[in-house]
């Protein structure tokens, strides 16, 4: 029979025990807790599965990404033997470099090299400065036109270059600019360079999001406009003159298509002559007096492709952070 | 000083003078705008409507009005077959290169080690690509992954369709990753996109039970709905400028060809331009529909 006592003492003894629970996990459950936080996430991660299936889909996917460019590398080091031995797929038996001595030859690349930084560079700077002033004065001033001006500005942007470029080589012509690089500069300093709209739209959002207070100080100090412009809206925009610059420099380096039409025959660059590498090829080793090792084969044309890069890549290895966090600092995007 | 009363102002409004200083800063534009873009537009126009012969002193110009545009059009039979298939083409590769920068921007918005370098890579295309480079790059056949793009069954899969649905498939095949080179822009235009979508929405639909794929369909991608018209309206036009485009290497193989000419091709581009609005149109149509749906 049991009695009171006995009641008393055994919620007792039962309430001590509960107590003694200890308000963590102990022993095996404590382990197990841990390691499931561990596989698949916990407060301070995302779990070690989750980050292994990341990692896997990521470099796969990077993999395909830039398999052209492994392609590339690796078949340009190919020498002429390799490239006929079917057994040999990603691993030349040798660092062969003839391809890229050739490829030097023909693309002639000291001399197209510093055309195209000039040709590239030299209409990239105008193109910055004017298109940060039409920028600046469509972010600060109000006046009659400005959305017609926006819907051209668009406009420039949409129309394909080969609805205009035709008279203006004719008109070039006249005036013997053809070959000139005056004839990409020209059109750079008035807004209408490559791509100037994204530019212009890229200054706008810039400017817009300075504090108007600074200006309105200096105007009050009796600055004329340009002075407001030159000491106090321009040195807060220097990121986006950095990426106007790059931007505009790698788009005219790889703008092919009105450097050939405008320039052909006078100042050259190197992704045109790129472009003509077969004759090239042909003009410094005329097909019947080269040996079968000598003749053009794909490896010497990726050499030549892959020099035709390497300006660019170095450059965007050295800026990569102004590249990569170009679309964030300008605001394009919208907000 | 002027009295209150007298409604006269001499000279120049406050108004009137920050216009003018408005208009000083975009004159530079508006010039450049009439002659290089507003002139040779209207100049490429009337020399479609002719047939134009250049000469060493100029150029000879003989009205034929709509010809060269009916010859375009019905005539020649290569060049209504490339407008079609570039549409074509166009149609297939947005959607494809919006999906792949999504999902890699979403990616690349989780928090992990070495992210900088995968946005490195990602972003690299954007930097080397240029006609000749891709143009090389694809005879090479290194625009796809091996073995992917000639399977048996695809390649009789194609010899059913017509040729102008045919070419466009072989050409997404065999430059499957030429198509994602393209979206560099798009993936760093969605990622900035993304970070600006507020986290404490995220956590108030966690509080409400919303699991993560529930959140991201209910969340992200309505938030999303503008930079999606935004990337799909640059991914068209980037894709219809560059220069390895059929429909242009044909228009300027055109423009000094014998039987051709200089009016011929500028029809034939301002076909082209048309084309590309109509495109624009449809694709921007499309999503502003879905977007406005979304909401209501």
């Amino acid at each position: 029979m049991t009695t009171k006592s006995d009641l008393t003492s055994s919620v007792n003894r039962l309430g001590k025990s509960i107590r003694d629970l200890p308000n963590r996990a102990t022993g095996f459950s404590m382990h197990r807790d841990t390691i499931k936080g561990f596989l698949f996430g916990n407060r301070t991660g995302y779990g070690l599965v989750f980050n292994v299936i990341l990692y896997v889909l990521l470099i796969a996917i990077g993999f395909v990404y830039l398999y052209p460019l492994l392609f590339m590398f690796v078949t340009s080091l190919k020498s002429p033997a390799d490239l006929l031995n079917p057994m040999v797929q990603w691993i030349p038996t040798e660092f062969y470099s003839g391809n890229y001595v050739k490829a030097f030859q023909v693309l002639d690349y000291p001399a197209k090299l510093a055309s195209s930084v000039l040709i590239s560079f030299v209409p990239s700077i105008f193109q910055t400065i004017v298109c940060s002033l039409v920028g600046y004065g469509l972010a600060r001033y109000r006046f009659w036109g400005k959305r017609l001006i926006f819907v051209l500005i668009m406009a420039t942007f949409i129309i394909p270059a080969q609805n205009t470029v035709i008279p203006q080589m004719l008109t070039y012509r006249d005036y013997g600019l053809l070959g000139n690089i005056f004839s990409l500069i020209l059109p750079a300093a008035m807004g209408q360079g490559f791509k100037s709209a994204i530019f212009i739209l890229i200054f706008y959002q810039t400017f817009l999001a300075l504090p108007k207070v600074l200006e309105e100080a200096a105007r009050l100090d009796g600055a004329s406009n340009l002075q407001i412009f030159l000491r106090v809206a321009l040195p807060a925009a220097i990121p986006s003159y950095i990426i106007a610059i790059i931007f505009s420099t790698v788009w005219y380096w790889n703008e092919t298509y009105l450097t050939v039409i405008f320039l052909e025959g006078g100042i050259e660059s190197l992704p045109m002559q790129l472009s003509k590498f077969v004759q090239a090829y042909e003009n410094l080793y005329p097909p019947g007096t080269v040996n079968i090792f000598d003749r053009l084969n794909e490896a010497v044309k990726l050499s030549g492709t892959f020099l035709n890069i390497l300006p660019l890549l170095i450059m965007y290895f050295i800026l990569q952070k102004w590249f990569v966090e170009s679309v964030e600092r300008t605001g394009i995007a919208g907000e | 000083m002027s009295a209150p009363g007298i409604s006269k102002r001499r000279g120049l409004t406050y108004r009137m003078r920050e216009a003018l200083s408005g208009y000083a800063f975009v004159i530079i534009w508006i010039v450049g705008f009439a002659v290089f873009t507003l002139i040779p537009l209207g100049q490429t126009l009337f020399y479609s409507l002719n047939q134009v012969t250049v000469s060493a002193t100029g150029i000879n110009l003989q009205f034929v009005e709509w010809q060269n545009y009916t010859r375009a059009l019905f005539t020649d039979p290569t060049f209504v077959e490339l407008l079609i298939e570039y549409a074509v083409e166009t149609l297939f590769s947005v959607p494809i290169i919006l999906i792949f920068s999504l999902i890699i921007a979403l990616f690349l918005n989780l928090d992990f080690k070495f992210k900088g370098v995968f946005r490195t890579i990602f972003f690299l295309p954007v930097v080397i690509t240029s006609g000749p480079v891709i143009q090389e790059l694809v005879s090479q056949g290194a625009a796809t992954v091996p073995g992917f793009a000639f399977s048996d069954t695809i390649t009789n899969f194609l010899a059913e369709l017509p040729t102008y649905l045919s070419n466009p498939i072989e050409y997404l095949l065999t430059s499957f990753i030429l198509i994602l080179w393209f979206s560099g822009v798009q993936i760093l235009i969605y990622l900035s996109s993304l970070q600006k979508i507020d986290p404490s929405i995220y956590e108030a639909a966690a509080i409400d039970g919303a699991s993560a794929w529930e959140s991201f369909w209910k969340i992200t991608l309505p938030s999303l709905s503008t930079t999606t018209i935004v990337v799909a309206i640059y991914t068209i036009i980037t894709l219809s400028h560059f220069s390895e485009n059929k429909v242009i290497k044909y228009i300027s193989g055109q423009t000094f060809a014998v039987g051709g000419g200089i009016g011929y091709s500028s029809a034939m581009s301002f076909l082209y331009f048309a084309v590309l609005i109509l495109l624009l149109a449809l694709v921007y149509l499309v999503l502003n529909y879905r977007a406005s749906r979304q909401y209501g």
